[in-house]
């Protein structure tokens, strides 16, 4: 039952095989025996449960509130959820409360899904690993899988697997991780560079970075906040369409959210691509490229080839300059939106009291991490009066160029630019920690961060195992607001692949009883 | 402040030519930059209610305290406040500005930043004619023309209160996110006259358009000035900036300190530091500001959780936008009211009044109104009415602090009053003793008070002539003289003199009769 799809399980609520109660108690379960994962930062087991009860009168009288009533759900902890915990794994939130819901959060709500709890991420969101939050890495659940252990065959003789678990990506791991383990059936992300696509890729589950404009920011603890965007993870790409329905649309609370009208979609199944034409920017080409990886990017291409849709080389010639352009934005947005941490109105407050300014420093430097405070300096040393012009405008020119460049092929007839997620397959974390966090995110969001930029729709869709048993996935990127194209390609390239299914091992260890139930379920 | 604006701000060194400097006559610079706290129920980026001393921290949005995830949502009002007073101050608007970010850290910027509007203002390129008296003396006005830079939509910040004594802060964000508009003006005044009529005026078009309250006393509007003096030919000096001066009067006193100060300084060999200064009111003084000597680096970037700024003009106006959404500058500048200028020249043409006494007019609020109810319900001319107004209703005002709203004497009694007075029921000294009356707004009507005083003119000639009788009888010779001698100067001059005598043994008010020899 856990690993159904969203819909279906959905379905099985509607047609009372399940109870959300029931569907609760499994994956707050679920989530316990996974607690190595390091998946959650905060579990609302109380609030989940009471949420789960009303659902239940709800479907009892018949009546209810849609798709998602019932459906447990998680939400990274960098958007706000009033009465629980809101951390951003910083010291600098720990212990802290909302006073309000973040729109994405309170439209799921709305909609009857049950909040389990809050997912791990790097702190404040900076980060593709998942590694440098306060609470400690998560663990990619793949590391635990049958898949990986029996092709992984470990390269020293230390079998300990303490050696080999594999990072989640990030900086949205924490939800990845949730998703990829069955511990909930959807789960929110952020995307500011690529950080719900990216871990997406790494735990083999879908990642969607709607249009810029699309989905509320209201609430969400920013980033950067012209890049940002809410994300989200599920199993399969029906279920992002309909997270996508529940939450797109203006939000009042949010100025750059668009003013039309969205309407829902229901995805449908692709039968005939030949009208569509894939765009394979060159420029995705780069250096650190795995050969595992470009050869599963050419694969993909002669998939749609062999379909009957056009291929074509396009060439995105700015993008090359994409990610100093991107580390420059983000860092200036980062010291401006860090500035409020003063540890005044709320957050970590040093015991400091020698002067004002000495508390601030005292409590910025106590709150954020080493990543954060490196972020808050290179920007505000970008934004310097005698800076601003040779880097920050510089970088906003670019970045125009980097939009200009999608728009044109978008105009030159290609619907969907086809590109690689991630350079390789996840990382070990002994590995990964080797380099610091500002190489890292580097590399990782070298192929993400272009659709942040320009503001563009893009999704990873697991396509194939790697070489080591890991997951790895296909990113596609869509017009502006086309969201249903997009997604309909995507569900279309979804079906041709199969990607398997993770078994794991660890989870039926700890938590036997919930997968021998899913055996014997009707589907899976 | 910050950016670089205001009175010149070149750096020529003092003193650069020597030779002769004592000599040359110095010119002082004057630039201004103006905070309006815009007249709005809710702030500019929050729904928080905008009120003047709340409880503290009792108007504060989670936007307001900074709390993480929030956005700013642009007040509709807070921008049409900006559009009217851009184009009552002959601007440019543009029909697309920009939002910026201005870091700095203190207790009451929750945020570290400022939302304001540095790069690309709502409002360019306007100006402010005002007029100012010289020497002086209200029958020489001139009127002087400043040139308006911009006008920026801003935040204001909150309030931090300063415990020495226990060393703490307090703070209190009620004002935190209150729209503002920044008004610069460029240097061009060269006094504290100027800069106080300058600002005096700008005061009255706010309030005649309602964008802003404008009170002072209540910091809806604060008055930076940059101020610098050179030689004629020379660069513009160095300047300094006084800060948050709270009252007009102040506003005149600390220019002309600070221009006399630097006057000094130089002409003793000294340098005039590019510095923060304060006005200390009770000394009269201004004195470096401590906290802000080191250079503040804002580090200004383009605030992202807000999309340009588009306004339409007619022409612009897309036909299927709904109108609720967009603003539409044609149609505000059709609803701006009459501003303070036009008001005057109407109430010169109108009524035939002098043109300085349109500006007392309208210098006190409510008091043109007043003016113009009074002419209304009364026969008396206009130029007799203003008058009273002027010199007792106002003089009665100003001694016991009220405002023309707070007037014991409403325009109808005082219409009431003079129409006695026009129809020669009582004479104009019986008029004030009733005004006097009144002022006790006891709630009696001024008949009723002529009638309980028995100030009635005595209309009767055979009384009169009985009265002038007894008078004689009585009083002998010098009466006699004395009538006849002073009939001609009474009728043109003051009576009073004389009129004591003749009226105190009859036991009757001197002003009952002294209309009768202007007969």
């Amino acid at each position: 039952m856990l690993r159904a799809s969203l819909r279906q399980v959905s379905a099985a609520l509607k047609e009372g095989r399940v109870t959300p109660t029931e569907l609760c108690q499994r994956c707050l379960a679920l989530i316990k025996s996974t607690k190595f994962l390091n998946a959650y930062i905060t579990v609302a087991e109380e609030t989940a449960l009471k949420q789960a009860e009303e659902s239940e009168e709800r479907y009892k009288r018949g009546q209810p509130l849609g798709i998602l009533d019932g459906i447990p759900i998680a939400v990274k902890d960098n958007f706000n959820t009033a009465g629980i915990e809101t951390t951003c794994a910083s010291n600098m939130l720990k212990g802290y409360i909302s006073p309000y819901n973040a729109t994405v959060v309170q439209k799921l709500l709305d909609q009857g899904a049950v909040l389990l709890g809050k997912t791990n991420l790097d702190e404040f969101a900076m980060g593709s690993g998942s590694t440098d939050g306060v609470f400690g890495p998560v663990r990619n659940p793949w590391s635990y899988s049958k898949q990986y252990k029996e092709k992984s065959v470990p390269k020293s003789h230390s079998e300990d697997e303490e050696s080999n678990w594999v990072i989640t990506g990030g900086s949205s791991g924490g939800s990845a991780a949730a998703v990829s383990s069955f511990t909930c059936f959807a789960a929110l992300g952020s995307d500011t560079g690529g950080s719900t696509r990216n871990p997406a890729a790494h735990c083999g589950v879908v990642g969607l970075k709607p249009t810029y404009g699309l989905i509320s920011r209201h609430g969400l603890i920013p980033l950067v906040n012209s890049m940002d965007v809410p994300g989200i993870l599920t199993r399969c790409v029906d279920d992002a369409a309909v997270l996508l329905g529940s939450l797109a649309g203006h939000d009042p609370k949010d100025s750059t959210t668009i003013q039309d009208d969205f309407k829902p979609f229901e995805l449908p199944n692709l039968t005939d691509v030949s009208k569509l034409s894939i765009g394979i920017p060159k420029e995705y080409h780069v250096p650190g490229l795995s050969s595992e990886i470009l050869a599963l990017w050419s694969k993909a291409a002669e998939l749609f080839k062999n379909a009957g849709a056009k291929v074509v080389e396009v060439s995105l010639p700015h993008t090359r300059y994409s990610i100093v352009c991107y580390h420059v934005l983000c860092t200036a947005e980062v010291a401006s939106n860090m500035a409020r941490f003063d540890g005044l109105e709320y957050g970590h407050r040093s015991d400091m009291k020698d002067s004002t300014e000495s508390m601030y420093a005292a409590t910025r430097r106590e709150g954020f991490n080493d990543v954060v405070r490196g972020r808050i300096l290179s920007g505000n040393y970008f934004l310097l009066k005698q800076n601003y012009e040779k880097y920050f405008v510089k970088a906003q020119k670019v970045r125009r160029l980097i939009a200009n460049d999608f728009v044109k092929v978008f105009r030159s007839g290609v619907d969907i630019l086809l590109t690689p997620t991630t350079l390789s397959d996840a990382a070990p974390y002994t590995q990964f920690i080797q380099e610091d966090n500002r190489t890292r995110s580097a590399q990782d969001d070298i192929l993400t961060q272009a659709a942040n930029m320009a503001g563009l729709p893009a999704i990873n869709v697991p396509t194939a195992l790697s070489e080591r048993g890991l997951p790895v996935g296909l990113q596609f990127i869509g017009r502006s607001f086309q969201e249903k194209q997009l997604l309909t390609v995507a569900k279309w390239f979804e079906k041709q692949v199969q990607f398997p299914v993770i078994q794991l091992e660890e989870v039926k260890r700890h938590d036997s009883g919930v997968f021998q139930h899913q055996k014997s379920a009707s589907f899976s | 402040d910050g950016a670089g604006r205001g009175a010149g701000g070149a750096s020529s060194a003092p003193g650069q030519s020597r030779l002769g400097a004592a000599l040359a006559p110095w010119i002082p610079v004057v630039g201004l930059e103006i905070h309006a706290q815009i007249s709005s129920n809710s702030k500019l980026f929050s729904g928080s209610q905008v009120q003047f001393a709340a409880p503290p921290n009792s108007l504060v949005s989670f936007f307001d305290a900074s709390l993480p995830g929030t956005l700013p949502v642009l007040n509709r009002r807070c921008v049409e406040a900006a559009v009217m007073t851009g184009l009552a101050l002959n601007c440019s608007i543009n029909k697309k500005s920009l939002f910026d970010r201005k870091h700095y850290f203190y207790a009451d910027l929750p945020a570290g930043y400022q939302i304001t509007q540095q790069r690309v203002p709502i409002a360019v390129n306007g100006s402010l004619s005002y007029s100012l008296c010289i020497d002086n003396k209200m029958s020489q006005m001139v009127t002087k023309t400043v040139r308006i830079k911009q006008i920026q939509l801003e935040q204001d910040s909150g309030k931090s209160l300063h415990d020495d004594t226990r060393s703490q802060t307090l703070v209190d964000l009620n004002r935190a996110g209150v729209g503002l508009m920044e008004v610069v003006m460029e240097p061009d005044m060269c006094c504290g006259e100027e800069a106080a009529a300058a600002v005096r005026e700008l005061q009255l078009i706010l309030q005649t358009l309602g964008s802003s309250q404008a009170v002072m006393a209540e910091g809806q509007l604060r008055v930076d000035a940059n101020v610098s003096v050179h030689h004629p030919g020379e660069p513009y000096g160095v300047r300094t900036e006084v800060k948050n001066i709270n009252s007009i009067r102040f506003l005149a006193k600390a220019v002309d300190y600070e221009i006399q100060r630097q006057i000094e300084e130089l002409e003793n060999g000294g340098t005039i530091l590019n510095e923060t200064r304060a006005f200390d009111s009770k000394l009269g003084c201004t004195v470096p500001m401590r906290d802000k000597e080191g250079k503040q680096d804002y580090r200004f970037m383009p605030e992202p959780n807000l999309p340009p700024l588009i306004l339409y003009d007619a022409k612009s106006l897309p036909a299927n936008m709904n109108h609720q959404q967009v603003i539409n500058i044609d149609w505000i500048h059709e609803r701006l009211p009459d501003l303070p200028s036009v008001k005057r020249e109407k109430l010169v043409e109108q009524y035939g009044i002098l043109p300085e006494h349109s500006f007392t007019l309208l210098n006190e609020d409510g008091l043109a109104e007043f003016f113009e109810s009074v002419v209304k319900q009364t026969q008396m001319k206009p130029k007799k009415v203003i008058g009273w107004i002027l010199n007792d209703l106002l003089s009665y005002l100003k001694q016991h602090s009220l405002t023309v709203k707070e007037s014991p004497v409403s325009s109808s009694l005082l219409a009431d009053l003079l129409n006695l007075l026009e129809k020669k029921e009582i004479s104009s000294t019986a008029a004030k003793r009733v005004l006097a009356e009144l002022w006790k707004g006891e709630g009696k009507t001024p008949l009723e008070i002529v009638k309980e005083q028995k100030l009635e003119l005595l209309q009767d000639q055979k009384e009169l002539e009985q009265i002038c009788q007894a008078v004689i009888d009585g009083q002998e010779n010098e009466v006699i003289m004395m009538v006849l001698g002073t009939f001609c100067t009474v009728t043109v001059g003051q009576p009073d003199a004389c009129l004591s005598t003749v009226a105190s043994p009859l036991g009757r008010p001197k002003g009952e009769i002294s209309d009768l020899f202007s007969f």
